[in-house]
């Protein structure tokens, strides 16, 4: 046996919980609705202790995501939720934002805490940093080249976590564009909302193929890519390097399609862990994938393998 | 009395408020003593690496040099911006770097990556280190963070209101500096990554192409919707077989992110009471007729509001020297609520600002009464030209005769950087501009 590797999964619902689990997770990162973002649905306090004990009958660990760009007014309920967050039995927090770090070590030291600072983990110097403030675990940035995240991984003092499938965030204001575009044109929306369930979509001219959803709620407007990344061909690569945490983020998918992709994960990484010397990847392992994927949205390696210049 | 001092303080009830400083950006080392020569207090730079400018023209370490021993003559600093997201490849060089900035006489770098901080406090700790807008900073527990972390300034996101910036001075005592001025990302500073998608160029690398600005066309999904949409136009076959719903019509303006500029000209009192310790100009890529003219319109404003608070006015004469040198609509960003549809940039663009830089003053001779201009743009004899300096624009005339080196009578100034001649109306001085309308 080698080492453990966890497959997290974003989960919006307890059903989602249940479903995930089932299909393999063995971690579950969920968030509320004012500290999280961009999740794919929003717990209830009473789902967090749900979900919890759902997650500890299984041995899966329940993580809540707080990545929210922190404002004043949201720093005043801090203390209280994170005393709750413990109380719920809740086994790490995701954080960004230095408050949330220190709130959760001045109420809270015995929740892990993990670091994803988006846009911003793209480097191992400021990872061990972050460990030596306290977070066990780096969440790398999506825009990492493999190489990056194997280097990375090398000088890591804590964990690493790497998003191995699904969509990833492009740009994040606290601009009401969608609606103000509207109002701009004269057609303001009058009921309704512009959230991820609306469907909507951006297109550029020189890009016509690509759809990038952008929505908007009541942290901003967010765009999304048009691909969604897959990198299960080239999976054993991460699996050797050791990386800690595998990512599917479920954001804006389907239970079914999210389930395939767990299943098809955890196929892939029980393979390896049974005998990294005979592990091979399985075409049967993607197809299950392809099967329900979007026909409007890519399989892609995202940035694993992209030359970006500067 | 301190915590009167640490409370939002209102005309009338004021107690002594530290004038704040005004940083102002220098895209080269000419920037740089423009900039320094009309008003700024300290002006921040790029170097050849870590900066957030691949494209500006950046200082060399002897640029800098030279820049330093000119801004000691005015008692001005010089910042650099250092406010990448470091990546594994560029850990190695940065002790080496922040040493040889340390050396040149920089006062502070602009860091947004702890990987940079770090290394900076360690290893040339009387460098002050600013955190930069890209940690995208909107909470003073955020800023207690750092400030414990030994730094003596934080730059806030673009997004705090001033109720937040209030509550963040009441809450930490630490330098808060912002943006009052110039272009803005309309993302949250760093949480954009719109480049690297589109064109493989990292924004956070000093790669941004400005996707924001771009003109997208905005869609619903019309698959598995079975109600009428209330916002989507006809349905659009984008691709064959698939509904997409267009939510504009063929006349209509496309959608954008992109967004007006901020000018806080105009609110100088609020930004000076709510105790913003540096008012900070954007803009290293601008000309120097743009940073010449803001940093001296915001000089003056705050200069005006410090010698007498209580019967502080707008001049009219700010906006409209402002309004010469901006080329974009502008408005007042996050500072009393957030933007609006009003505050976005739909229609096309002008590109120009109004006004031309046509020549810089570089002599004066009392006795004849003529002026010896480098040539920075076309002029000829009978336009209309307006001199202005660090007292602003101060008188206009129409561009009488003019000679070359040699004396010659010259009818049109049409060569680049050329030592013209000049007859002028009123006394002039070295580094006063000349600016033409086209």
């Amino acid at each position: 046996m080698t080492k453990q590797h966890e497959l997290m999964v974003t989960a919006g619902s307890l059903q989602e919980c249940a479903a995930y689990m089932d299909a393999g997770a063995s971690e579950l990162l969920i968030g509320d609705a004012c500290y999280g973002i961009r999740m794919p649905g929003y717990f209830s306090d009473s789902d967090i202790r749900e979900a919890v004990r759902l997650g500890q009958a299984r041995n899966v660990k329940v993580m809540m995501s707080m990545t929210n760009i922190m404002t004043n007014d949201m720093l005043r309920l801090l203390p209280d939720y994170i005393l709750f967050l413990k109380d719920a039995g809740v086994h790490a927090v995701e954080y960004s934002d230095p408050s949330v770090l220190a709130a959760v070590k001045t109420y809270a030291p015995e929740i892990r805490l993990h670091w994803n600072g988006e846009m911003m983990s793209t480097n191992y110097a400021t990872a061990n940093y972050w460990g030596r403030k306290g977070a066990s675990r780096v969440a790398a940035a999506k825009e990492l080249s493999m190489d990056e995240i194997l280097e990375l991984k090398q000088h890591l003092e804590i964990e690493a976590q790497v998003q191995v499938h699904g969509m990833t965030n492009m740009y994040h204001s606290k601009r009401r564009l969608v609606e103000s575009y509207m109002i701009h044109q004269g057609r303001p929306v009058k009921n309704g909302s512009l959230d991820k369930d609306r469907g909507l979509f951006l297109v550029e001219a020189d890009r016509v193929q690509e759809k990038y959803p952008i929505f908007e709620d009541e942290h901003g407007t967010h765009i999304m890519s048009s691909d969604d990344i897959c990198i299960l061909e080239d999976l054993h690569l991460l699996l050797q390097a050791g990386i800690e945490s595998f990512k599917i983020d479920g954001f804006m998918k389907p239970v079914s399609y999210n389930t395939a992709v767990i299943k098809a994960y955890r196929s892939a990484i029980d393979a390896y862990t049974a005998d990294p010397g005979k592990y091979k990847f399985r075409e049967e392992w993607l197809d299950m994938i392809r099967e329900l994927q979007d026909p409007e949205r890519e399989l892609t390696f995202g940035f694993f393998y992209k030359e970006q210049v500067y | 009395m301190e915590e009167v001092l640490s409370k939002p303080i209102y005309r009338g009830k004021r107690v002594r408020l530290e004038k704040p400083e005004l940083l102002a950006p220098a895209g080269n080392l000419e920037k740089l003593k423009f900039a320094i020569h009309y008003g700024a207090d300290a002006v921040y730079i790029g170097g050849q690496k870590y900066g957030l400018r691949s494209n500006a023209d950046n200082f060399t370490f002897e640029e800098m040099r030279e820049g330093v021993e000119f801004a000691k003559k005015y008692g001005a600093k010089v910042f650099v911006a250092t406010n990448i997201y470091v990546h594994n490849e560029d850990i190695d060089g940065i002790e080496q770097y922040l040493r040889s900035l340390n050396d040149a006489g920089i006062s502070a770098i602009i860091a947004a990556d702890p990987a940079i901080i770090e290394v900076a406090q360690r290893a040339v700790p009387l460098l002050e280190v600013h955190l930069s807008t890209q940690q995208s900073t909107l909470n003073w527990q955020a800023v207690k963070f750092w400030k414990d972390e030994g730094l003596p300034r934080v730059v806030l996101g673009r997004e705090a209101s001033l109720e937040e910036i209030a509550e963040i001075k009441n809450n930490v005592e630490i330098e808060i500096e912002a943006f009052i001025h110039g272009a803005m990302c309309s993302s949250i500073s760093g949480r954009c990554v719109l480049s690297n998608h589109f064109t493989d160029r990292d924004s956070n690398r000093g790669g941004c192409c400005q996707s924001c600005r771009w003109k997208y066309d905005l869609f619903e999904d019309g698959r598995d919707r079975e109600e009428e949409s209330d916002m989507a136009m006809q349905p659009a076959a984008l691709k064959p077989g698939i509904t997409q719903l267009p939510l504009f019509e063929e006349e209509d303006h496309a959608f954008t992110m992109g967004s007006k500029d901020l000018c806080m000209l105009e609110h100088i009192p609020d930004l000076i009471e709510v105790g913003i310790d540096s008012f900070k100009i954007e803009g290293r890529m601008k000309s120097i007729h743009y940073v010449a003219t803001v940093v001296n319109v915001y000089r003056q404003a705050i200069d005006a509001y410090f010698e007498d608070p209580d019967h502080y006015v707008l001049k009219p004469e700010w906006l409209d020297d402002l309004h010469k040198a901006a080329n974009r609509p502008l408005n007042t960003g996050f500072f009393y609520d957030i933007p609006d549809h009003e505050d976005h940039i739909y229609e096309p663009e002008e590109k120009a600002a109004p006004y031309d830089f046509a020549g810089l003053v570089l002599e004066y001779d009392e006795a004849t009464q003529t002026a010896v201009i480098q040539q920075r743009n076309f002029f000829k004899q009978g336009q209309e030209i307006e001199f202005f300096g660090p007292k602003g624009a101060f008188f206009k005339q129409t561009v009488h005769e003019m000679w070359d080196e040699e004396g010659q009578p010259l009818e049109a100034a049409r060569h680049p950087l050329q030592r013209i001649r000049m007859k002028v109306d009123q006394p002039v001085a070295y580094f006063d501009m000349l600016r033409r309308k086209h």
